[in-house]
């Protein structure tokens, strides 16, 4: 918390006063009181109980209040894949929960997809929803998925305002929302790969 | 199981199951697979054998199952199902199978015989989209209602068609 100089005012402060920004001020007590939705579908969700119990302790950085409730929780921790016949669901809760929210992406199939590279499974929930935090890992560990809350309360404090103006970001989502299905994924690995190569000229044919 | 306890199996015409189906439906085409007794039913006569096998003690369904056979060596037919049928009384088991073709792959739904094949049935539909005749209620089990392709044909890409991403897109914005 940055603390103004009395002396740089000019003016006479008594010395159990503590001079701030408001924004600082809201920011610092939001992220200290993170309350974490649990949206766990899959083994990510196994490693976000151990996180949240009394070994790794989340409680020491003030997220230990999981709800489940949308209407009570201001972080969402997506821990696992989503199918899309979840993803409606995951949109519904998330805009249930109250500003100001913040998402963190645990596990590599919460983020990319991972290896259900499949019909069903939505190949990363920051094409759908806004991410702050991604955490590697499949699944990650406890500690990792507290670097990241910690790395999101940095996140929190830097950029944070009492109004939320922090959130009007249209360029980065717009930046999000170009990641579209590319169904030629062969094309990508075709230049080097003769086999590809000729499946790509022939599969051009038959759609001629 | 061994090869050779293979060869020690009773031949298939002594099962009295399939001795029965012989003689209601002609003769049916019959194998032993590890002790396992199989029977092959035509499409149009599935109903009709599968409710003789229930009055012949198979009270319970244990599965419905199907396979695409989409450029399977030596296959004659596109689909095939699978029913497994296990009698509880006398401890006996046996696999149903039926092939359907394209354009239309339609079986008669066995929901009549067994409440339990409803949602086996409707699992078939969605993911091969077989249809049974009869079922009271043939709706997608498992992939969304608004789904159009049945994706465990061999012909559906793994990836699939954009489905996955068919979707709206939340931003902060709307949020």
């Amino acid at each position: 918390m940055a603390v103004a100089q009395s002396g740089s005012t000019g003016l006479e402060l008594p010395e159990n006063v503590v001079v701030s920004r408001l924004d600082e001020l809201a920011s610092w007590c939001r992220k200290n009181s993170l309350w974490p939705m649990p949206f766990a579908t899959a083994c990510c969700g196994i490693e976000l109980m151990a996180t949240g119990a009394a070994k790794h302790d989340l409680a020491r950085f003030g997220a230990e209040v999981f709800r489940f409730s949308p209407r009570q929780c201001d972080l969402m921790i997506v821990a696992g894949r989503v199918v899309m016949k979840m993803l409606p669901v995951l949109q519904r809760i998330w805009q249930q929960m109250h500003e100001p929210k913040w998402c963190i992406s645990m596990g590599a199939c919460a983020s990319t997809g991972g290896v259900f590279d499949t019909y069903a499974v939505v190949q990363g929930i920051d094409r759908f929803i806004p991410v702050d935090m991604y955490v590697p890992g499949c699944p990650p560990r406890p500690e990792q998925l507290i670097q990241a809350i910690i790395d999101l309360q940095d996140k929190i404090q830097q950029e944070g305002t009492r109004t939320g103006r922090e959130f009007n970001t249209h360029q980065r989502q717009d930046r999000k929302r170009a990641l579209v299905e590319c169904p030629e994924i062969l094309s990508l690995d075709a230049s080097r790969n003769p086999n590809l190569q000729r499946e790509l000229s022939s599969s051009v044919t038959n759609t001629n | 199981m061994t090869d050779s306890a293979e060869t020690k199996e009773p031949n298939a015409i002594e099962n009295p199951h399939v001795a029965a189906l012989n003689e209601a439906f002609g003769p049916v085409e019959s194998s032993i697979f590890r002790g396992q007794q199989r029977v092959i039913v035509p499409a149009e006569k599935s109903f009709d054998a599968l409710s003789l096998l229930k009055t012949r003690g198979f009270d319970l369904l244990v599965d419905v199952s199907c396979v695409d056979y989409l450029e399977y060596r030596g296959a004659k037919h596109r689909y095939g199902l699978v029913y497994l049928l296990a009698s509880t009384s006398g401890n006996q088991r046996l696999t149903v199978r039926v092939f359907v073709d394209d354009p239309e792959p339609t079986v008669a739904s066995v929901v009549p015989l067994w409440e339990g094949a409803n949602w086996l049935e409707r699992e078939v539909w969605d993911l091969f989209g077989i249809h049974f005749t009869g079922h009271p209620d043939l709706r997608r089990l498992v992939m969304p209602e608004e789904f159009t392709a049945h994706p465990l044909r061999k012909d559906y890409p793994l990836q699939g068609r954009g489905e996955r991403h068919n979707f709206p897109v939340i931003t902060r914005d709307h949020s």
